[in-house]
Formats: structure tokens, C-alpha cells, sequence
């Protein structure tokens, strides 16, 4: 593959994390916005890999393994947590959330 | 190898565009899995066969029947389609896309006008070799990864755990007869 496609590979990425992020920032329901993070996260994976296949090292795939370690984690605590929210407010609207009230 | 490269990101950008922009939850995470295994075939076509296979496993595998059952619990109806319906209005979504798309075209910009070097032949880096660095100089990332997991089950018990709602009996009769 030559290094073209490499700048391609960065390129998408970089699109796939763009997108993600238009839709955290546009999105008002919370679960949405989890989904976001997770678009994002895959894309800043991509990247890694993207780094290790151009210098043939498995460091970059390591990294991924890390990044999608975290990626569970996080949405299991970030589903616990949408969960109380629900069941605190009875809504899913992120601007609800804004008083920490206990 | 080149043409499935193209093709595959083609799909998983158009797949993303369609989660952010549907209404509905589930159709949205239907997208969201064509759009992982678009990005697992990236993964192939750059020489990460194991990685494409994590990516399957996992992201659409585990995380996204993980937040599949969360909807399930949530009850959403055809009122909440509609509600989104309304979120999403032209006047929300322009000015951080536009924002954004400045970044992306930043970032191109960047990306394409870099001096290309040498050119190489594709070498893939295969499962081995990931495993023998993973528990050779990665050992302890592997270790901090297994306490994170533990944390992350401990708080998901601990955040989801329905808390008693201690009532005296007089007032739960009077709540119910209301």
C-alpha cells in the first residue's frame, strides 16, 4: 500500500472523528452523545493502527487494545449513569442534568 | 487491496453521517454497526487482521448490545422520535458543523500537503507480534487495563444499583389511592 493511501487512512480518521463531534456538540439526547464519544474513540484508533502499519510495529495495535479496553469501561459506567439519570429526571435531555442535586 | 480500501471507508463515513443523523435510537445503532465493520475493513486492508476482529467483537459485539439493552430498559416510544425530531433543528446543527468542518479542512490541509515519504509495500503485523510486545514491554498496561475493567464493573454496580425508596406503609396507601 503505498503512503497515498496511508494520508487517505489518516484523512478518514480524521472525517470519522469530525463526525463524531459535530454530533456530541448538536445532539441533546444523552445516549446520542455516549454513541458520539464512541465514534470518536474507534477514530482515534484508526489512527493508531494507521501509525503502526506505517512503521510496521504493533505498538499502534497495542494502543488500540488500550483505547478499546477503556472504550468498554467507559460505556459501562456511562450506561449506569444515564440510567440514574433517567430514572432521577424521567427524561434523556442532557440540558435537564444541569443540577447536581443528589 | 487499494479499491477495498477506498470502498470500505466511502461506506463507514456514509454509515456515521446516517448515525448522527437518524431520529430513531435503534436505527441509529443499527448504522453504528455497519459503520464498525466498514472500519474493521479499513483495519484488514491496512494489514491489522487481528485488530478488525477485536473491532467486530467488541464494538459491535459487546458495546453496542450493551447500549441496545440500556434503550430496551428505557422504554422509548414514538413520542421520543418525535422529541428528537425536534432537537435536531436546522439553527442547532449548522454552526458546529460549519466549526467543524473548519478543523476537518485544517487538518487536510495539513495531512495532504506533508511531503510524502518514500513509498513502502504494505506489511502486515500480525497477531504474534502484538502479542509478544503485549506481554513483553506492555505488561504493565495490561495490568492497569484489568484494574480499569474492575473498576468499571465496580462503579456500573455501584451508579446502576436502584436505591430503596424507604416510604411508611400510611403513605405508600395514600400514594396509591391518589
Amino acid at each position: 500500500m503505498s503512503t497515498a493511501s496511508m494520508e487517505a487512512a489518516l484523512l478518514l480518521a480524521g472525517i470519522l472523528f469530525m463526525l463524531g463531534l459535530i454530533s456530541v456538540l448538536i445532539r441533546r439526547n444523552i445516549i446520542f452523545m455516549l454513541i458520539s464519544v464512541e465514534i470518536m474513540l474507534n477514530a482515534a484508533g484508526l489512527a493508531f493502527i494507521v501509525a503502526g502499519t506505517r512503521w510496521v510495529q504493533p505498538d499502534g495495535q497495542i494502543m488500540f487494545i488500550f483505547i478499546l479496553t477503556m472504550a468498554a469501561a467507559e460505556v459501562s459506567v456511562g450506561l449506569a449513569l444515564i440510567l440514574q439519570i433517567y430514572h432521577q429526571l424521567k427524561t434523556l435531555n442532557s440540558d435537564a442534568a444541569n443540577i447536581m442535586k443528589g | 487491496m487499494e479499491l477495498t480500501f477506498y470502498i470500505a471507508a466511502a461506506v463507514a463515513i456514509l454509515s456515521t453521517i446516517m448515525v448522527i443523523t437518524r431520529y430513531n435510537m435503534i436505527h441509529a445503532l443499527l448504522y453504528l454497526v455497519v459503520s464498525f465493520m466498514a472500519v474493521a475493513v479499513v483495519f484488514f486492508t491496512l494489514g491489522a487482521p487481528f485488530m478488525a476482529a477485536l473491532e467486530i467483537i467488541i464494538y459491535a459485539g459487546a458495546i453496542v448490545v450493551l447500549i441496545i439493552f440500556v434503550i430496551m430498559m428505557l422504554n422509548m416510544i414514538q413520542e421520543d422520535v418525535q422529541r428528537e425530531k425536534e432537537w435536531l433543528k436546522p439553527s442547532v446543527w449548522v454552526g458546529p458543523a460549519l466549526l467543524s468542518a473548519v478543523l476537518l479542512a485544517e487538518l487536510a490541509y495539513i495531512l495532504l500537503g506533508a511531503n510524502p515519504s518514500q513509498t513502502e509495500a504494505l506489511v502486515a503485523v500480525d497477531a504474534k507480534l502484538v502479542g509478544l510486545a503485549l506481554f513483553g514491554p506492555y505488561l504493565l498496561g495490561v495490568q492497569l487495563c484489568g484494574i480499569l475493567l474492575m473498576a468499571g464493573i465496580v462503579g456500573a454496580y455501584h451508579l446502576g444499583r436502584q436505591k430503596k425508596k424507604v416510604i411508611h406503609r400510611f403513605l405508600q396507601e395514600r400514594s396509591a389511592a391518589a
